[in-house]
């Protein structure tokens, strides 16, 4: 079903919406989580740890809402803190120690904008993984699973294949954040989400999303109808097509086609 | 020299007052209200020569402070912004982008030169707040990037001096991938073990920051400016209370381990030269 812009924002943030630990107890096996960032301490806003897909082992770094207010309160909304970005480049540096790819999943509404977080260097924390993915000697597939949040999002975003859920959006900005700016008014939030062209369709076009996964009209975390289970395994079918190609490329290859893939992004005269 | 005392607090200035008012002969200091004459703040590099306040200043002063006798080629100057989105706000992006040409005298919002630093090859960028905020969208990020690859190819040093309030939000997502399009660039020139300095002015916030700006083998800061990833009023809405004094400007960072040194203005040329001579080993090939 066609839906607004908007429309999808509100999909996205929708409280039955699958998490990441939905998707690793639906469509990943034996996930066993690691924790802490060796620095100062363990970020619940950002899972991390060890699981197979369709028999490939890989790491998985997440963004993990909480579904009732203690564990949203638990997850900081999935406002990940510097301390969640270090511990998800430790696992991923731990994959391309032990040559396993990665897989990301995107989903938060932005960095955490706290005093604590600015002390610790947010900035650097996201800063760094930009850097570093970019040089990550194994696969990564990233997938864009709900809110993707600038560059809270973008911190565990920089892969060789990004995989958008059709009703995802992935925006420089909040639509409110957008229209509080222009507008002066955050009622305008609607209309900042259409020409911001954050949804999966519009930035395909833009050659930033490279695969959108078709959802039902209400994919959930709970239903076990036909449709919903559909959209799980077409997520599925996805990641492991897409890990099983990457794994047939050479070390330098992976990484010059990364590299050339965000080269390209953007759009400018000349 | 006491050039950093400062006896009483000052309200914070909006971004209209801290431009450098180039009119008349005579500018009145924000911080310590003294009237100072233009022409020995021009001799001062536009800091105050009472207070040691730091003007804002444009991109093409910034890169002839920094490069051997002021001198530089400029590159890369018809990379200019497009409307990809066709965003349009108060009024259509492609008008604001025309405007802010006009208004700022500069085809974007960072200028990049090459040429000699202390007798280094260096490719140095400038910031300019007065095109549309210092922006980043897809022409600066492309800027950037190019800059990255020149030093690459004839093993130059990269400069960049910061001053931003973040991503272009009328480019959308394309100007939050120009995060990860640098980043990647910089981590190429770092295996190739070329030096990148970042110096951060005032303001440095926003993707800049949670970019290349943090990424610098060395990052300088000039005094007092405000650097951050979030902008004070989010962080203030977010946590529903007051910020503490000097939080996120440079001397507060410094403190914190993310800056290696703030550096006064008048200082800057040679503290980047001495650094380089460190970087720039012969020896590496
Ligand atoms: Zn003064």
């Amino acid at each position: 079903m066609k839906k607004t812009a908007f429309e999808r924002v509100q999909t996205a943030r929708h409280p039955e919406r699958p998490y990441t630990l939905d998707l690793i107890n639906k469509i990943f096996e034996d996930f066993v989580e690691i924790h802490g960032d060796r620095r100062f301490s363990d970020d619940p806003a950002l899972i991390s740890g060890f699981a197979k897909i369709g028999g490939i082992e890989v790491g998985v770094v997440g963004q993990q809402k909480g579904r009732d207010i203690n564990e949203r309160r638990h997850r900081n909304f999935a406002m990940t803190k510097p301390e969640g970005y270090r511990k998800a480049l430790r696992l991923m540096y731990m994959a391309e120690k032990f040559k396993r790819p990665i897989v990301t999943v995107i989903d938060t509404p932005g960095a955490y904008p706290g005093i604590d977080a600015e002390e610790r260097g947010q900035a650097e924390a996201i800063a760094f993984n930009l850097r570093e993915m970019a040089s990550l000697k194994v696969p990564v597939v990233v997938v864009v699973l709900g809110e993707g949040g600038s560059g809270g999002a973008l911190a565990i975003g920089v892969g060789d294949r990004v995989l958008m859920m059709e009703n995802a959006v992935y925006s420089v900005i909040t639509p409110e954040g957008c229209a509080a700016i222009l507008w002066k008014d955050a009622g305008q939030a609607p209309k900042a989400a259409e020409g911001l062209r954050l949804t999966a369709a519009e930035l395909s076009k833009f050659g930033l999303v490279d695969e959108v996964i078709e959802e039902s009209d209400l994919w959930t975390y709970n239903q076990s109808d036909g449709d919903n289970q559909k959209v799980f395994e077409r997520l599925k079918k996805s990641i492991v097509t897409n890990l099983k190609e990457l794994q047939g490329l050479s070390v330098s290859r992976l990484i010059e086609g990364r590299y050339e893939k965000f080269r390209k992004m953007g759009e400018f005269q000349a | 020299m006491p050039w950093f005392s400062r006896n009483k607090p000052k309200i914070e200035q909006n971004d209209e007052q801290r431009i450098v008012q180039t009119e008349g002969v005579f500018t009145k200091c924000p911080e310590c209200d003294s009237t100072l004459y233009n022409r020995d703040l021009e001799n001062s590099m536009q800091v105050c020569t009472k207070c040691a306040y730091h003007f804002r200043i444009g991109a093409n002063l910034r890169l002839e402070l920094l490069f051997d006798n002021g001198k530089f080629e400029e590159l890369d100057q018809e990379v200019t912004s497009a409307d990809p989105l066709e965003f349009v706000d108060s009024k259509p992006y492609k008008d604001r982008i025309e405007q802010a040409k006009k208004s700022s005298g500069l085809p974007e919002a960072i200028i990049s030169g090459k040429g000699e630093v202390g007798g280094h090859r260096v490719y140095a960028g400038a910031m300019d707040m007065s095109f549309i905020g210092g922006s980043m969208g897809s022409a600066v990020g492309e800027k950037i990037t190019r800059l990255i690859e020149r030093a690459m190819k004839t093993r130059g040093a990269v400069v960049i001096f910061s001053a931003s309030g973040g991503a272009r939000m009328q480019e959308g997502t394309l100007s939050l991938m120009q995060m990860a399009k640098i980043s990647a660039a910089l981590a190429q020139l770092h295996e190739k073990q070329l030096p990148f300095i970042s110096v951060l002015t005032d303001p440095t916030t926003g993707g800049v920051t949670a970019s290349f700006a943090m990424l610098g083998d060395v990052i300088l800061a000039e005094p007092k400016a405000l650097i951050g990833f979030a902008g004070p009023r989010v962080i203030e809405q977010t946590i529903r209370q007051k910020l503490p004094k000097g939080f996120q400007r440079s001397e507060f960072l410094l403190e914190h381990g993310m800056v290696d040194k703030v550096v006064d203005r008048r200082e800057m040329r040679k503290t980047i030269i001495r650094m380089l001579d460190f970087m720039m080993n012969p020896e590496i090939k």
